[in-house]
């Protein structure tokens, strides 16, 4: 038998048009997805050079990242602009879109999976850095820049150089109360920032074949967050459920061959990797950040770290400045900081799943009177069908606003945003300085942890509010 | 884009971790639709105070800092969001070369694409560097990329790698897609080829 491969090697491999002197190699790209934001200056590259779209049809538009999400909402004048830019720019080139309206439309990494655009084995990019999310249906996916974005448009390929291969093992049965996005704060805590860069991670274990594929789009999501270029899991009956019946995904016969070849993809056994972490998730407690990158973790049982203990005097520094910003002061218990915002949405938790466990913690509560909560449905679909169950009713009578589909507060790029000194518990991805509004102070938690600080007006152990 | 061969000029230190692509331009700064005007908005919420002054502590507000052409930076820089805007405004304020031990895979990429030059180097050559930079009255460094070194004001030199692909475009200022586009007929081979082998990629799209 050949040298035992990893899901990455094979559709690396596959994907290679020609390799140049460098190593470097000029890959095929099958899919596209593009947004509002990242891609003007790239039409207007290749109107400046006089070239086309070379595949018009691999590529999808949606409108996400700064439109309303309040019916008839502000879009301020810039957006509109942006907006109103990409609709010339697919007409021009004949690429299709998702128009605000239209139910299929929302964030670009819910749509994706939820349209069956994207699929196992396939490359796909997107000029966002959340695109990581696709690789939990075994996509090779991946955030690139606007010049990036130009060079797919006109060539449908990119020139990358070759990633290492990263496993991160996740054993363990999930504990009460936790969800994905614990445990990929808990990976995140352990690898640092930097710890996937140059590295395609893929999240294996019986802990991440026992999540929905909504959990596992939250894990691979935030792979970004670890450093790494993209997150993969293994396609298994799971992926290949989910994605049978879906509006893009292949049928008839289509669907058999390509499932036969998408069973080929998982990981040889003996593959080699050129970093493996473990991590058992027995006994996790749920998670919450205390600072301003991702890896500040600590359990909602802890505390504020002190930056005394901190091993160099970079981590120092970087403890302290956040401190700062934060506004927190070391040996805080966790659940004694209290929040002016929750907010719940996002590519990495604004999927059904997600809006379910909210629900089941706001139940018969109510929003404490200090906090503003919103839930932001990823796309038009998941609104759809969270309403059909009658969800939408038990968050407004909670005292949450129920809103439009987009990425909203989670970057804050339209009127959605924290004033400066707020405080929000956020199911979003990135704690960054200034990341939900300028000086305002993001707490990364789970779907339920969200809920439960919504309720109780500060940061909360929601296995409280799950017991009974 | 512009050629990259020989850079002389003011070497900021910013001795912070993990600077990341929204702290380097904010997100409201994303709604250009335009490559150019963002220097002034640069590190905007470090740089400014909410009424607009300057804040006087912040690196690029002093002198000679002010005219920076090249950042030195602390580990993973320019992690985060994938945007593209980061380079842009680092290009529109005049930096054509930032310094660290590490750098984000999107933040890297994107800056080859606008004629900027990343450049990763050791822990102690960092931490040398950062040292020069921090001397105000004489913080200019060279950049030689043909010779492949980092020249010091104490005259000593820094040598570094860069695949050759990257390091020919950044020398003869050169389009990637215009040298992709020649090979064309490699990219049509290849559809044929993907064509045959996963036929479904070429219909379920379009339905």
């Amino acid at each position: 038998m050949a040298n035992p491969r990893t899901l990455f090697d094979k559709i690396w491999e596959s994907h290679v048009v020609s390799v140049q002197d460098d190593g470097s190699s000029l890959l095929y790209i099958d899919k596209h997805i593009i947004h509002e934001v990242t891609t003007p200056q790239a039409f207007e590259g290749l109107r400046n050079a006089g070239r086309k779209v070379r595949q018009p049809e691999k590529t999808l538009a949606v409108i996400d990242h700064n439109i309303a999400t309040t019916r008839g909402g502000v879009v301020e004048e810039d957006s509109r602009l942006q907006i109103e830019t990409l609709r010339e720019n697919v007409a021009a080139f004949g690429v299709q879109l998702f128009e605000v309206d239209d139910p299929r439309n929302g964030i670009v990494h819910v749509i994706g999976p939820e349209q069956g655009f994207t699929n196992p084995g396939n490359t796909l990019v997107c000029g966002d850095s959340h695109t990581a999310t696709h690789g939990a249906l075994g996509a090779l996916a991946f955030g690139i820049g606007t010049s990036e974005v130009e060079h797919v448009l006109a060539t449908q390929t990119l020139i990358q150089a070759p990633a290492q291969n990263m496993r991160v093992t996740v054993t363990g049965e999930l504990p009460f109360g936790c969800s994905a996005k614990d445990i990929v704060l808990t990976i995140i805590g352990t690898t640092g920032i930097g710890g996937g860069t140059g590295h395609v991670i893929e999240f294996a274990g019986p802990a991440i074949r026992a999540l929905s594929m909504e959990g596992r789009m939250t894990i691979s999501n935030m792979a970004i967050e670890a450093g790494a270029r993209a997150g993969l899991i293994a396609p298994d009956e799971k992926t290949f459920e989910y994605l049978k019946g879906r509006p893009m995904a292949p049928k008839g016969e289509a669907w058999d061959t390509a499932l036969a070849y998408w069973k080929t993809l998982p990981s040889d056994e003996g593959a080699k990797y050129n970093k493996e972490v473990t991590i058992d998730i027995s006994g996790m407690d749920p998670k919450v950040t205390w600072g301003t990158t991702p890896q500040d973790v600590v359990p909602i049982t802890g505390i504020v770290p002190d930056p005394k203990d901190a091993e160099t005097q970079g981590e120092r520094e970087s403890m302290e400045r956040a401190l700062k910003y934060m506004g927190l002061v070391p040996g805080t218990k966790m659940e004694d900081i209290e929040v002016d915002v929750v907010f719940i949405g996002s590519c990495t938790n604004g999927r059904i799943e997600d809006i379910r466990q909210v629900a089941k913690v706001v139940q018969g509560r109510k929003v404490a009177d200090s906090v503003q909560a919103m839930v932001v449905p990823g796309s038009g679909l998941v609104k759809q069908q969270a309403e059909s169950e009658g969800l939408d009713k038990v968050l407004l009578e909670a005292g949450f606003e129920w809103r439009e589909p987009g990425c909203s507060m989670c970057l804050a790029m339209n009127v959605d945003k924290m004033e400066p000194g707020q405080r929000s518990a956020s199911t979003s991805n990135r704690n960054f300085e200034g990341r939900q509004g300028r000086d305002s102070r993001t707490h990364l938690v789970s779907p339920a942890m969200a809920a439960a600080a919504a309720v109780a007006g500060h940061l909360k152990d929601a296995r409280e509010f799950l017991q009974d | 884009m512009e050629q990259f061969r020989k850079l002389t000029g003011v070497a900021a230190p910013m001795d912070m971790i993990n600077i990341d692509t929204d702290k380097i331009i904010p997100k409201l700064h994303l709604r250009t639709i335009k490559r150019t005007g963002l220097g002034k908005f640069l590190f905007e919420e470090m740089r400014y105070e909410t009424d607009g002054s300057e804040k006087p502590d912040f690196i690029l507000n002093k002198e000679p800092y002010r005219n920076a052409k090249i950042i030195i930076g602390g580990d993973n820089f320019g992690c985060g969001s994938s945007r593209e805007h980061a380079p842009w405004a680092l290009l529109d304020f005049g930096v054509r070369c930032v310094i660290s031990t590490s750098f984000a895979d999107i933040f890297y990429n994107n800056c080859f694409k606008n004629g900027i030059l990343p450049i990763r180097v050791s822990k102690d050559e960092l931490d040398a560097l950062m040292a020069d930079a921090s001397d105000s009255e004489n913080p200019e460094l060279t950049i030689d990329l043909e010779e492949m070194l980092i020249r010091r004001p104490n005259g000593a030199a820094i040598s570094f790698d860069l695949e050759e692909f990257r390091r020919a475009c950044l020398l003869d200022g050169l389009d990637d897609i215009g040298i992709t586009m020649t090979k064309n007929a490699s990219i049509d081979t290849f559809e044929e080829k993907q064509k045959r082998d996963q036929p479904w990629l070429y219909t379920a799209a379009a339905e």
